[in-house]
């Protein structure tokens, strides 16, 4: 018995470990975050753009959770402890601290966003909001998207195909000293790979007027 | 950090209507981005943590002279770039990492005309900070780094929400 309960954890230590070995070798845009590599937390990459449907409205995309294989992704979850959250500068000056955020938490196969409103208080630590959420399921893999719709709010929380594209391996050999230019054609290292995407689409007239920056964080449950 | 942890849970007043959320969650923040690849590009691997957890009116003051040993370290010849910034300009800039997004102009990292005006799923930007670090005043130094050559993303967005294409 307790030779089988030592075996079975060696193997899950091992599996975790050569994902690890293969998410640090493929994934040097996806691991600039050491301590919470490939975690619920980890976050890949930050959209903002105007919606292709609707001119009114601004789209934000956090994708975490990078290179996931196909045969990965059914089992990949959110981060139930882990609250993304969507820092938005609307200040005339931009002094860099956020006036609105846009928060979204992850419970039990459904999500909710909440704002964008006031924080509770900026920087590093943050409550989450008590307000009415634009809330819906978390869509499965394989499933068509399940989308929440509230106040002009649209929300997406799921896996999908990794919107970005770089040859990712060839850069990293310019910088390790074993090439000295990009291939032509090139190799997109993020090719048939998958990250677990929170897509909100929210009117423009809540965010503010002219231009406002933007960052995203992740954030755990204390 | 005490500070932070005397904050855990707070209960609110109970309101005997209804069950609203009694307590409150507190968070700390773990990870952070805004424009693509900067910290990968820029921070050292023993400081990417705590790039990550410097508030970005912060980050300035704390990185920008490190972004600028790097800069000067990938491209010992960098003298200035196509938006005409000079080293100690463009790495303050990126030092404090947010995104800008217009309410009014096209949203695009660099479309030729817009410049940093958002990021669409479609946008190069790899190639375009490529030539920002690389290609000097006229984006024409270093042709062999100045573009990756991929150009595209392996699968066409969507017209409709939520835009992203379905996974593999």
């Amino acid at each position: 018995m307790r030779l089988k309960f030592n075996l079975k954890t060696i193997g899950l230590a091992l599996v975790a470990l050569v994902a690890c070995a293969a998410s640090y070798l493929i994934a040097a845009d996806h691991i600039d975050a050491p301590a919470i590599t490939g975690t619920g937390s980890d976050i890949t990459d930050v959209y903002a753009f105007q919606s292709p449907a609707n001119a009114n409205n601004m789209v934000f995309v956090v994708n975490v959770q990078g290179l996931l294989a196909p045969a990965a992704t059914s089992a990949a979850s959110f981060d139930e402890e882990v609250m993304i959250e969507i820092n938005i500068d609307n200040s005339s000056t931009k002094d860099h601290v956020e006036d609105l955020v846009i928060q979204a938490m992850f419970d039990n196969g459904k999500f909710k966003v909440y704002g964008p409103e006031a924080p509770a208080q900026t920087g590093l630590t943050s409550t989450l909001s008590k307000s009415t959420p634009v809330e819906a399921s978390i869509t499965a893999y394989g499933s068509n998207p399940s989308i929440g719709e509230s106040n002009g709010i649209k929300v997406f929380a799921g896996p999908r195909d990794d919107p970005f594209f770089f040859d990712l391996n060839q850069f990293k050999a310019i910088i390790g000293g074993t090439a000295t230019s990009f291939n032509n054609p090139g190799t997109d290292a993020f090719a048939g790979t998958n990250v677990l995407s929170l897509v909100v689409e929210v009117p423009k007239s809540m965010l503010g007027s002219g231009s406002v920056n933007i960052w995203a964080t992740s954030n755990r449950e204390m | 950090m005490a500070a932070c942890l005397g904050t855990v849970l707070t209960f609110s007043a109970c309101d005997d209507d209804d069950n609203d959320m009694p307590i409150t969650i507190t968070y700390e923040q773990e990870d952070q981005m805004a424009r693509p690849a900067i910290n990968t590009v820029f921070v050292s691997t023993g400081e990417k943590d705590m790039f990550n957890t410097t508030v970005p009116a912060q980050q300035g003051p704390a990185f920008a002279t490190k972004f600028k040993d790097k800069l000067v370290a990938l491209n010992p010849g960098y003298t200035t770039n196509l938006l005409g910034l000079d080293a100690t300009t463009f790495t303050s800039v990126l030092a404090t990492d947010v995104l800008t997004a217009s309410l009014t102009a096209p949203t695009t990292f660099y479309d030729g005309t817009n410049v940093l005006t958002g990021r669409k799923l479609d946008d190069d930007v790899i190639t375009v900070e490529l030539i920002l670090l690389f290609g000097g005043p006229d984006a024409m130094s270093n042709p062999g780094l100045t573009d990756d050559h991929v150009d595209a993303n392996d699968k066409s967005f969507l017209t409709s929400f939520p835009y992203l294409a379905s996974p593999h």
